[in-house]
């Protein structure tokens, strides 16, 4: 039977029917578009009842060529690209490719930037890791969870807001710091969050960490070895998940986060509820940082957003208005005519669900000569497929949740 | 664990493939050179399985489109060694009329994907690849998209022309 469904599957036709009616399989298209699949993804399945036998994931849905169209577009637009990739946590990919920019110009920011990078990086962290973490929780039954803890994403949407405008897709930051500072109301806001989100948490896991429901539901499912996870080139919190320590931020530190005293959590087997105790550690994990970042600000000068590169970073609208330099450098930046050294850069940072990289080729011309984008979400999924062979539907389902696949960073 | 520097991973290179590895630099202090794609295949291999520089770890594989150089497409791979601390990025000139590289799917398996998009995007043919076919575009698409004569606009459109832009 096997061989027959795996003829069936392996040739180069998009779905597939089985057609032979002396077949007992059941052929399942899992999405493109339902509810259970939180996103726009599209995988064929063959059942034999409730197992599946074989699948193939189709992606690129929502394929939005970003690559091509940052081939023709000057350094600062290409920001608002990043948004959309992962966009749980834009800032990150945001600083991600801010940093990239400036390892390429050589800018070295001031410290009180870093400090502010890691707490709004961390804060997309937190609001990337609650989606995900609640709705495993959600997809095996537990709508409370779901419901509580969603509305700390929204007070950190409220940060953004306040920091940039924005909530979703921010746009935050200039290559060389902030657009503006943080505002009183800003560090108001994470105050509270870093005085009520600890509570939540806490509440949230004793919710779920020892709930039999739960752990019979994900506890030895979808069981990674930290050798299949590396030749799958997994990142992130499922790397850690089987046991793997690789974190960005640990192992080649941006941003200072080698100021930072934080640990990196990791699980044993590698099942979905080792993922879910690796993500929940890292919120926790999150918050000190923040905490640190804030003690440390303290001791920075007030009033530094960025560094002082005025023939990189895109000056204020008044200054433009006003100061003669000013709207010289305005003029160059927007039309991309900045002194960029001809070269090649990857900068890698540690996205919401693995090593988001940045590889920028620059030629001297106004626009990038090419960008590629190494995707955690998009690596990650290529195994989802080969995953699901001899497992029930309802664990799959469970299992693409844990794995938190984005669908704007899976097809870009 | 002991780490290892760029001229040591260079230095048990240039002994094991000579003059195979050309081009080395290190810009931004990433370990940069090429290679030719006879022998790319063994030298991911005896990267990955060497155990002074333990390249574990895939991070990707893309491509490049030069189209005035003679070999104008260059396949680009990024290896990490997680235990060492130390990343390379190794390139590959092919010919653009006939773009063939042998696959790194036999090496690690994260490279499908990674291959596939390659493929999808530059018509890049990995030789022995397990299901080589497009990934994120439709599959009649006809063309692939990143080579750098399809422009991005509507060619047609009189308004909308690159350099009025100064692309």
């Amino acid at each position: 039977m096997n061989t027959l469904v795996d003829k069936h599957m392996s040739h180069n036709q998009p779905v597939y029917t089985d057609n032979d009616p002396q077949s007992e399989l059941v052929t399942l298209n899992l999405g493109p578009t339902h509810p259970a699949t939180h996103g726009v993804f599209q995988n064929v399945l063959q059942m034999d009842g409730e197992r599946i036998v074989s699948g193939v994931s189709t992606i690129g849905y929502i394929h939005r060529a970003f690559e091509k169209i940052a081939e023709h577009r000057p350094f600062y637009q290409i920001t608002p690209l990043t948004d959309r990739l992962n966009y749980c946590s834009s800032p990150i990919n945001n600083m991600g490719w801010h940093m990239t920019v400036e390892k390429l110009l050589n800018i070295q920011m001031p410290k009180r930037v870093d400090y502010l990078r890691v707490i709004i990086m961390e804060l997309a962290r937190i609001s990337d890791h609650i989606i995900c973490n609640t709705i495993i929780a959600q997809d095996t039954g537990a709508t409370t969870t779901f419901l509580y803890l969603f509305q700390f994403r929204e007070h950190i949407y409220e940060i953004y807001e306040e920091i940039c405008g924005a909530r979703l897709t921010t746009n935050v930051g200039r290559i060389g710091g902030f657009e503006r500072d943080f505002n009183d109301i800003a560090f108001a806001k994470i105050n509270k969050f870093l005085k009520e989100f600890p509570v939540a948490l806490k509440e949230f896991e004793s919710l779920l960490n020892r709930n039999r429901i739960f752990i019979d539901r994900t506890a030895g499912v979808a069981c990674v070895t930290p050798e299949q996870a590396l030749d799958f080139s997994w990142t992130g919190p499922l790397l850690r998940a089987t046991g793997v320590d690789y974190d960005v931020r640990m192992s080649e530190p941006y941003s200072s986060y080698q100021d930072f005293d934080f640990d990196v959590p990791v699980g044993t087997s590698g099942d979905i509820y080792d993922r879910y105790r690796v993500r929940n550690e890292e919120m926790w994990q999150s918050v000190r940082m923040i905490e640190q970042a804030m003690e440390k600000l303290k001791k920075e000068p007030a009033g530094i957003f960025h560094a002082d590169v005025p023939e990189f970073y895109l000056p204020a609208k008044e200054e433009v208005y006003n100061n003669m330099e000013a709207l010289i450098y305005h003029f160059k930046i927007v039309m991309g005519e900045i002194d960029a050294p001809k070269a090649e850069v990857y900068h890698a940072v540690e996205g919401g669900n693995g090593e988001l990289g940045f590889y920028l080729i620059n030629d001297g011309g106004r626009t990038p000569y090419r960008l590629h984008f190494r995707r955690p979400s998009f690596i990650n999924y290529q195994m989802y497929a080969s995953m699901s062979k001899g497992m029930l539907l309802s664990d799959a389902i469970i299992n693409m949740s844990s794995m938190n696949i984005i669908a704007g960073e899976l097809d870009a | 664990m002991a780490k290892v520097t760029n001229q040591e991973v260079i230095a048990l290179l240039d002994e094991k493939f000579g003059n195979k590895i050309t081009d080395v630099n290190e810009p931004y202090g990433l370990l940069t050179f090429e290679t030719t794609k006879d022998v790319i295949i063994e030298v991911l291999k005896f990267l990955k399985e060497n155990t002074v520089t333990d390249f574990n770890f895939l991070t990707d594989i893309t491509a490049v489109h030069y189209p005035e150089k003679k070999h104008g497409i260059a396949v680009v791979y990024h290896l990490h060694s997680m235990v060492k601390g130390i990343r390379v990025r190794i390139k590959v000139y092919i010919d653009e009329q006939h773009p063939t590289i042998p696959t790194a799917t036999s090496v690690w398996n994260g490279a499908n994907w990674m291959e596939r998009e390659t493929y999808d995007f530059f018509g890049v043919k990995f030789e022995g690849h397990p299901d080589l076919r497009r990934i994120l575009n439709m599959d009649d698409l006809g063309v692939f998209p990143m080579l750098k004569q399809y422009p991005l606009e509507d060619p047609n459109r009189v308004d909308k022309k690159d350099e009025y832009f100064g692309r």
